[in-house]
């Protein structure tokens, strides 16, 4: 072991050779960081919205105000030709049309039942769930605040709504940055620890210097610790890095103990790297080292529940995802950062993520040896 | 002679690209893998969401209401605490997503028509903790109303709401032309541009520097098998969302091809452009993912609708080609409609196509000066 510092100076060297290694390191995920947070906000807002208004009373006019009112809102009016309107959600022109029908206020003062049309682009279910959400509340209060005013005695007796309280706690305001900080930074971290780790160990292969290494007394263990060892500082860093960042411009809360976080990220970064590895050693070139861990990268994060709750996954899906080690990470950060959650809360992703991480590198070292060989 | 030279110069690269079985297997076991996984995995629709209970009543009404919730299929019931802390610490360990509190009193409140109900969520998560709040908030109602006697719906005011294009809200409308894009943007960026600078790595690419072939053969050559592949991969994506998943196509056919091919070039440009300003693989491969893997996710109205993004963002998913494909493909697809609607972003990706090949054929040139 006389030799790992200088073989770890020699890949340390070798990184920082590079000049535009740096900035991508370093510099890209942050702009990235500081950027994507901002992009990824499930809060929908600006909806398109046109109205068109067959009825021109009172009551329509009121409804509309509300629509005009609404921070979610952006109205435009339109003529009585519902064909006409419909192709509008073709065109991208509009996310919604709601059609006033001429006999609206007529039939409410009759104590009928009276109908509104929507008409939604459904395409983004979850938007069109949402707006439709909007509308039906902004309909709701213009029917309570006609009954308001009518006459006691022609009225059914309403129920009285439960009053709900909601109560969001760890993040009182919604605050979507809260997530996606930690979250990207998740996402950055390992993409670094994991690429990073492959293609070093692969580069060596496709341009013959493994030969070279093999024939000098460089240890097998002491050659893959020189080779992991930078790139598992490297993302070390550069989570705390991020942090620091997401602490300076976002304010994101930091509750949980940080010793806790670094001593898990230790641990998950060494499967990660133990995967990358394990590419390495069934791969020959860059490219094909490359390809392969896009390919589990992207099901990793999209599956890690990230941008979708794993709990809206089908029970096969969710299963899958007991193998994603970026899902306990990702977990694991929002635990500690956002909960405060302690190491008896975490104990169990701590074990399952150990064991990830010597089974990935046993599988790795067994593998490299026998090739080796 | 020039034809047969380029004729030649493709052979040579498909040659390269079939002699790597490895990476064909990932170039199309990836895609087919990811768009059924995703299909069914990736999905915004709730359902078995784990929620607690903690119930200071225990009385008649607050077991109906939580029966009520619970066999909605949107909620599960996992949990029955009876202190602030336990709600805290099983929020904790991540349990559960959100804590429904009824009062001491429930049902005699409830009857004088005072009930109250708390929803505490785990807001860590906030979307999901806002949708299950919602969710929740909206059960309890109709259930409320049901039990005070509101004679329902027959007078009031109904929204009779129609989804166009997509009747019963599947994900997998917004994410199956989402996939589409993400793969064919990143296989075709990311496949040339690593190709290109091996070439340099390896220090092939003086060889053909040096040989009569004319540096628009090189990258014309490069390019075309990767183009080929690409299309393949499109059809097997389309044909797999159209036979699992029954994501119509409702427009032209030719339409959707000739747009995936415009598509196609622009990522294949932008991969040769990367690759004229890079020296090594490593360097091609980090700038093709992080330039563009993420930004392609996130940026593009695959999964956050761009219209609800602060302005500056909006402004850079301007210049973001996926954003243009994604709104064509879902155009072409699900609406149903043609050209007349969507040339606007027809020529915005064929400008983008045209500078990126022209700014990759100026550095490519000056290289040889």
């Amino acid at each position: 072991m006389r030799r790992l510092p200088f073989i770890l100076k020699k890949e340390f060297i070798q990184i920082f050779r590079n000049k535009a290694m740096l900035p991508i390191i370093f510099v890209v995920p942050i702009i990235q960081l500081l950027i994507l947070v901002n992009a990824a906000d499930f809060e929908i807002k600006n909806i398109l919205i046109d109205i068109s208004d067959a009825d021109k009373s009172a009551e329509s006019r009121s409804l509309i105000s509300r629509f005009e009112q609404s921070p979610y809102f952006t109205v435009s009016h339109l003529g009585e030709n519902y064909a006409s309107n419909i192709e509008r959600l073709d065109k991208w022109e509009s996310d919604a049309i709601l059609t006033i029908p001429k006999n609206f206020s007529s039939d409410l003062k009759l104590n009928m039942r009276t109908k509104l049309r929507l008409d939604v682009d459904g395409i983004d279910g979850q938007k069109a769930n949402i707006t439709y959400f909007y509308v039906a509340n902004i309909v709701q209060g213009v029917y309570l605040e006609i009954l308001k005013k009518a006459p006691k005695s022609a009225l059914l007796k309403i129920p009285k709504p439960i009053d709900i309280k909601p109560r969001y706690w760890y993040n009182p305001e919604l605050e979507y940055k809260n997530l996606m900080v930690p979250g990207l930074l998740a996402v950055l971290v390992t993409m670094v620890g994991m690429f990073l780790s492959s293609m070093n160990i692969v580069r060596e292969k496709e341009i013959g210097t493994i030969e070279q290494l093999n024939v000098t007394p460089i240890t097998k263990a002491e050659f893959i610790i020189g080779k992991l060892f930078p790139f598992w500082l490297i993302s070390m860093f550069e989570l705390a890095f991020g942090l620091f960042i997401g602490k300076l411009i976002f304010d994101i809360p930091i509750i949980g103990s940080l010793i806790l976080l670094f001593s898990f990220t230790a641990v998950y970064l060494l499967v990660m790297q133990g995967l990358g590895l394990l590419i390495s050693t069934f791969t020959q070139t860059q490219q094909q080292a490359m390809f392969i861990s896009w390919f589990f990268l992207v099901i990793f994060i999209l599956m890690g529940g990230l941008f979708t709750p794993i709990e809206n996954m089908p029970l096969w899906a969710q299963k899958i995802t007991w193998f994603n080690p970026v899902s306990y990470f990702i977990e694991v950060l929002r635990l500690v950062l956002l909960k405060g959650s302690g190491f008896q809360d975490i104990a169990k992703y701590f074990g399952i993520v150990g064991f990830m991480a010597i089974l990935v590198n046993a599988i790795a070292m067994f593998n490299y040896k026998k090739r080796a060989a | 002679m020039r034809g047969h030279v380029l004729r030649a110069f493709i052979k040579k690269e498909f040659l390269h690209i079939f002699r790597d079985y490895r990476t064909l297997i990932v170039l199309f076991g990836m895609p087919i893998i990811q768009v059924i996984l995703f299909g069914y995995a990736i999905t915004t629709e709730l359902r078995g969401i784990k929620i607690g209970v903690w119930d200071m009543s225990r009385d008649q009404k607050s077991i109906q209401l939580i029966n009520n919730v619970t066999s909605s299929g949107f909620f599960t019931k996992v949990h029955e605490v009876s202190s602030s802390s336990q709600v805290e610490s099983s929020f904790q360990k991540g349990d559960v997503k959100a804590f429904l509190v009824f009062p001491a009193d429930f049902e005699s409140r409830f009857q004088r028509g005072d009930g109250s109900i708390q929803i505490i969520s785990d807001a860590s998560d906030p979307n999901t903790a806002n949708i299950v709040t919602n969710q929740l908030s909206s059960i309890i109602q109709r259930w409320a109303q049901e039990e005070g006697g509101m004679p329902t719906q027959k007078i009031g005011i109904e929204t009779e709401v129609r989804m166009h294009y997509n009747p019963e809200m599947k994900s997998v409308f917004l994410f199956v032309p989402g996939v589409i894009t993400i793969i064919l943007m990143l296989v075709s960026a990311m496949l040339t541009s690593i190709a290109i600078a091996k070439e340099k790595e390896m220090g092939n690419m003086e060889i053909l520097l040096v040989s009569p072939l004319k540096s628009t053969t090189v990258v014309i050559g490069k390019i075309i098998p990767y183009l080929v592949l690409s299309l393949f991969n499109a059809a097997i994506i389309l044909s797999i969302g159209y036979i699992v998943f029954g994501v119509p196509i409702k427009g032209n056919m030719f339409l959707l091809f000739f747009e995936c091919l415009l598509f196609i070039m622009v990522s294949l440009s932008l991969g040769v452009l990367i690759s004229t300003k890079v020296e090594s693989q490593q360097m091609a491969l980090m700038l093709s993912l992080f330039a563009l893997m993420m930004p392609t996710i996130l940026l593009s109205g695959f999964i956050f609708p761009i219209s609800s993004m602060p302005w500056p963002l909006q402004w850079i998913s301007h210049v973001m080609p996926p954003k243009y494909f994604i709104i064509i493909i879902k155009s072409i697809m699900l609406k149903g409609v043609g050209i007349s609607v969507v040339w606007k972003e027809t020529m915005v990706l064929l400008i983008m196509a045209l500078v990126f090949i022209g700014l990759s054929v100026k550095n490519y040139k000056s290289r040889l000066q």
